[in-house]
């Protein structure tokens, strides 16, 4: 095989790359665009890149050569912290909510991270999916929190400034897309800086990991919380784009949606969760209304499609195109 | 002393029905290193296959007491229908891959099943109370028993008992064994691995719908219950060990008893207290109470 | 002369069985040392227990005046031991690149330097490129190489470690007979410019008293034979259990089965 070899002679360039520059792009066209879109498109955005951000946690353990079948665990954390400070504070303000959605999942994750950073495999996806189902028993049987039922929630101002009608929805998709934003640009930088490129010397070779001087566990727990922080922040937002919250969220189908969406997508870049967030809200949203019976079906079959014929996922596509 | 041995009763039921939803799960991963996700699917299969089947004999005027066949009868349909099925067009494809992939392609079985079921057997519940019914019930000291859960437990004692048997006294179990103990060692001395993993997955999937066979008389069927299902399959499992007979049973009697414990003392905890307990043993013994211990790398 | 490494009376045994036994050993600064000895004779279990990966019975190993016995591999190759593997550790799904700047990135980090890539690094990176003669496989996926320049790789990536202290576990094993030599000058000149003090693993004879000052000679977990590269090949207990004039029957102990 003669492969070309690419020279390089100068260091890497500094500035911004690709990614970057469509991350920019992005985000000014959705916030210019917002106002404009209909409401329940500009509903699914909101919920597709709440979810995409939940998703980049999941690149991120996957990248480390992870799977947690319990990201549930902390999308639900996050929707009831933000849903608790209004059902029992009356407070509505969507970033103090947002903020508290992100402390309690990153607080919950740095304790149990200290436990999961010494598993992999399936052991990682089973004890991750054992505590989700340990809040979910604990929500189901909760009456405080509305057993089942959950409860509803709803935000009226964003630091501090009060909305009225007109404005809330259209915040509420503003703060979604910045938030999804820093994700993507925060993820993006740290993956390649030095701790965030040992995700993938992790997933290759721990041993040899440890024989440079680095922790694994160190930088599984790190890794673990900032996807955990992700997950509750999107569970923040989509518990108040909804406006309601229930047990549901933390049962581990959830948690199994999100690992649909993470092998849909690839972990190729971090546009590929909003880009695989986005296609799954609008084929479920169609799916539900045609042929509510087969949904599950066409994730099964098409789950099964990319494992075995497109392991990096739809990113693989581009990336291939661009390679030819 | 009334409420514990209510307690005790409680708990032996249910760990003998969690011993056979679990068993065919702990079977499968300790031959061909598979957590298979779709375990769930294949009870809810069980289940409404039971009910058809059940249904249709009881429809039909014959004696009642045959509804119990047509139960087992069930079972063994949709672990032969399935179990080859899942195993020979799909499985087979991705021997080798990484054990957590594995679990990925079995969570796309289980959302595929999912809807198959409801395609099949509509989204309304179904029951087949009779065999329920039929046997009556017993009492200890001034507590109400039905019969049939009696039953279960001999069922599942039977299988306990059958599987022990089958693995360590008969020609096909020490096969068995061999092939757990070292998959390649075992084909190089001319041991159809294939048919191995084929004859595995079957029984595995054939335990999974008798579990929700033996079940469906005790439950309404309806979308769902192979969610519920799995995760208490996977805990039981994960207490015991991975892949462990013996760790299967323990893991149903822990799990079984932790469980009636809760409902009798502190009903609040029921749910929460069964993954708790998986996750302290997860903690505390990763490998599950029936450890393996790790070989060296370099 | 000054003492890098310094094992004290050190013991190790799987069960009954007996990996290394009562080895008292002191390692010059800038020395080049190879151990010699057939498959279980405890060179590996010594490299492993100075690496970390294996806690000795009893007995202790200091390194620079400072005990180390104990430590994991990630603290002892902080304080500047670093070493390579018999079956080569990759990123197997990385770059070469990539593989080396994990390796200069940890480096840097643990030096407390800046956490993000600079020219500096990129330098660094490149000089190993230069000096391993990798420059031809830089993009290539390390899982893909041929099986000379994956021991290369290794080695370069233990060598990132900015080592005072390398150990390198059989560096030709796997590499081919007209190779062998072309690989380890290259490994050779490119330490002498770091000036780094060597321990490595080796069966070849020719290399080891080609590229050695000194030689250690291990039978059955014990040294039997210490000293310069001519007198220890000439030493009857080393011919006879080392290079096997009379092939002796041993046992295998499986205890340091490599790989």
């Amino acid at each position: 095989m003669n492969q070309t070899v690419s020279i390089q002679k100068r260091p890497p360039a500094q500035g911004t790359d690709r990614t970057t520059i469509v991350l920019l792009a992005a985000l000014v066209v959705l916030l210019v665009a917002g106002p404009l879109l209909p409401r329940w498109a500009m509903f699914m955005l909101n919920v597709s890149l709440s979810w995409g951000t939940v998703v980049l946690g999941m690149l991120l353990l996957m990248r480390t050569g992870l799977v947690s079948f319990g990201q549930g665990l902390y999308y639900c954390l996050g929707a009831y912290a933000a849903g608790a400070l209004h059902h029992f504070y009356g407070i509505a303000d969507i970033m103090v909510m947002l903020l508290a959605s992100l402390a309690l999942a990153a607080a919950v994750a740095a304790v149990l991270g200290l436990l999961l950073a010494k598993y992999r495999s399936i052991f990682f996806a089973m004890l991750s999916l054992a505590f989700s189902m340990i809040l979910f028993g604990l929500l189901v049987k909760t009456s405080a929190l509305g057993s089942t039922d959950g409860f509803g929630l709803s935000a009226k101002t964003l630091a501090g400034i009060t909305l009225g009608e007109r404005w809330e929805r259209y915040a509420l998709f503003a703060t979604t897309v910045v938030v999804a934003f820093c994700a993507a640009f925060g993820v993006h930088r740290y993956l390649s800086s030095h701790q965030g490129r040992l995700a993938g010397a992790i997933r290759d070779n721990e041993l040899r990991v440890e024989y440079m001087g680095a922790s694994v566990r160190r930088v599984i727990h790190v890794n673990y919380v900032i996807a955990a922080s992700l997950a509750g922040i999107g569970g923040g937002l989509v518990g108040i784009s909804i406006g309601h919250v229930d047990p549901e969220m933390a049962f581990w189908t959830t948690s199994g949606e999100f690992v649909f969406i993470a092998i849909l997508s690839g972990t190729g870049s971090v546009l590929a969760p909003f880009l695989g967030a986005t296609i799954f809200e609008s084929v479920r949203s169609f799916a539900y209304e045609y042929s509510p019976n087969t949904w599950q079906l066409i994730l099964g079959v098409t789950m099964l499609l990319v494992i075995m014929f497109l392991p990096g996922g739809l990113w693989s596509v581009f990336t291939r195109r661009k390679a030819a | 002393m009334n409420q514990f041995l209510a307690i005790v009763i409680d708990g032996i039921i249910y760990s003998s029905w969690l011993f056979i939803i679990a068993v065919g799960l702990t079977l499968i991963y300790g031959v061909m290193k598979i957590l298979n996700v779709a375990h769930g699917s294949l009870y809810a299969l069980g289940a409404y296959a039971a009910t058809a089947f059940g249904g249709y004999w009881l429809a039909q005027g014959h004696p009642p007491m045959g509804s119990y066949g047509m139960l087992v009868l069930a079972a063994v349909f949709v672990g032969l229908i399935a179990g080859p099925l899942i195993e020979r067009g799909l499985l087979r494809l991705v021997y080798g891959k990484e054990e957590v992939v594995l679990v990925l392609v079995t969570y796309a079985v289980f959302l595929i099943l999912e809807d198959l079921t409801k395609l099949a057997f509509g989204v309304d519940p179904l029951s087949i109370p009779e065999p329920y019914g039929l046997l009556g019930s017993f009492e200890v000291g001034e507590l109400m028993y039905p019969t049939y859960s009696l039953v279960l437990v001999v069922l599942s004692l039977l299988v306990a008992v059958g599987l022990a048997l089958i693995l360590n006294r008969t020609r096909q179990g020490k096969i068995l064994q061999a092939v757990i103990h070292d998959r390649e060692m075992s084909a190089a001395m001319g041991i159809n691995v294939g048919r191995v993993y084929l004859v595995t997955f079957t029984v595995g999937v054939m335990l999974a719908a008798l579990g929700g066979a033996l079940t469906a008389p005790t439950i309404s069927v309806q979308p769902g219950i192979a969610a519920e299902v799995i995760v208490l399959a996977f805990a039981v499992v994960v207490i015991g060990g991975l892949g462990s007979l013996g760790g299967a049973a323990l893991g149903a009697v822990i799990v079984g008893m932790v469980r009636a414990w809760a409902v009798h003392k502190w009903p609040e905890v029921e749910l929460f207290s069964v993954y708790a307990v998986m996750a302290l043993v997860l903690i505390v013994r990763p490998q599950g109470l029936f450890a393996a211990p790790e070989a060296r790398k370099i | 002369m000054a003492v890098v490494l310094e094992a004290k009376d050190l013991n190790k045994n799987f069960g009954a069985v007996t990996a290394a036994a009562n080895i008292n050993v002191q390692i010059g600064r800038d020395s080049v040392v190879g151990l010699i000895g057939s498959n279980g004779a405890g060179k590996t279990t010594f490299i492993n227990m100075v690496t970390g990966y294996l806690k000795p019975t009893s007995g202790s190993i200091r390194y620079l005046e400072r005990d180390i016995t104990g430590l994991s591999p990630r603290q002892i190759t902080r304080l500047g031991i670093c070493r390579s593997f018999q079956i080569p550790q990759l990123f197997g799904n990385l770059s070469v690149y990539e593989n080396l700047q994990v390796g200069v990135g940890v480096a840097a980090r643990s030096a407390r330097a800046k956490a993000s890539a600079t020219a500096e690094e990129w330098e660094e990176i490149e000089t190993l490129i230069e000096r391993f003669n990798l420059g031809g496989y830089r993009t290539h996926t390390a899982g893909l190489l041929p099986e000379g320049t994956r021991k290369l790789l290794d080695i370069a990536m233990a060598v990132a470690g900015k080592p005072q202290l390398l150990l390198l576990d059989e560096p030709t094993s796997g590499v081919s007979a007209d190779e062998k030599f072309r690989l380890m000058d290259m490994v050779m000149s490119a330490l002498k410019v770091q000036g780094v003090t060597v321990l490595f693993v080796e069966h070849d004879m020719e290399i080891v008293s080609r590229y050695t000052h000194r030689i250690l000679a291990f039978y059955e977990g014990r040294i039997i034979a210490d000293g310069e590269p001519e007198a220890v090949l000439r030493d009857a207990e080393v011919r006879r259990y080392v290079i096997g004039e009379h092939a002796p029957m041993h046992q295998d102990d499986g205890a340091t089965n490599h790989g």
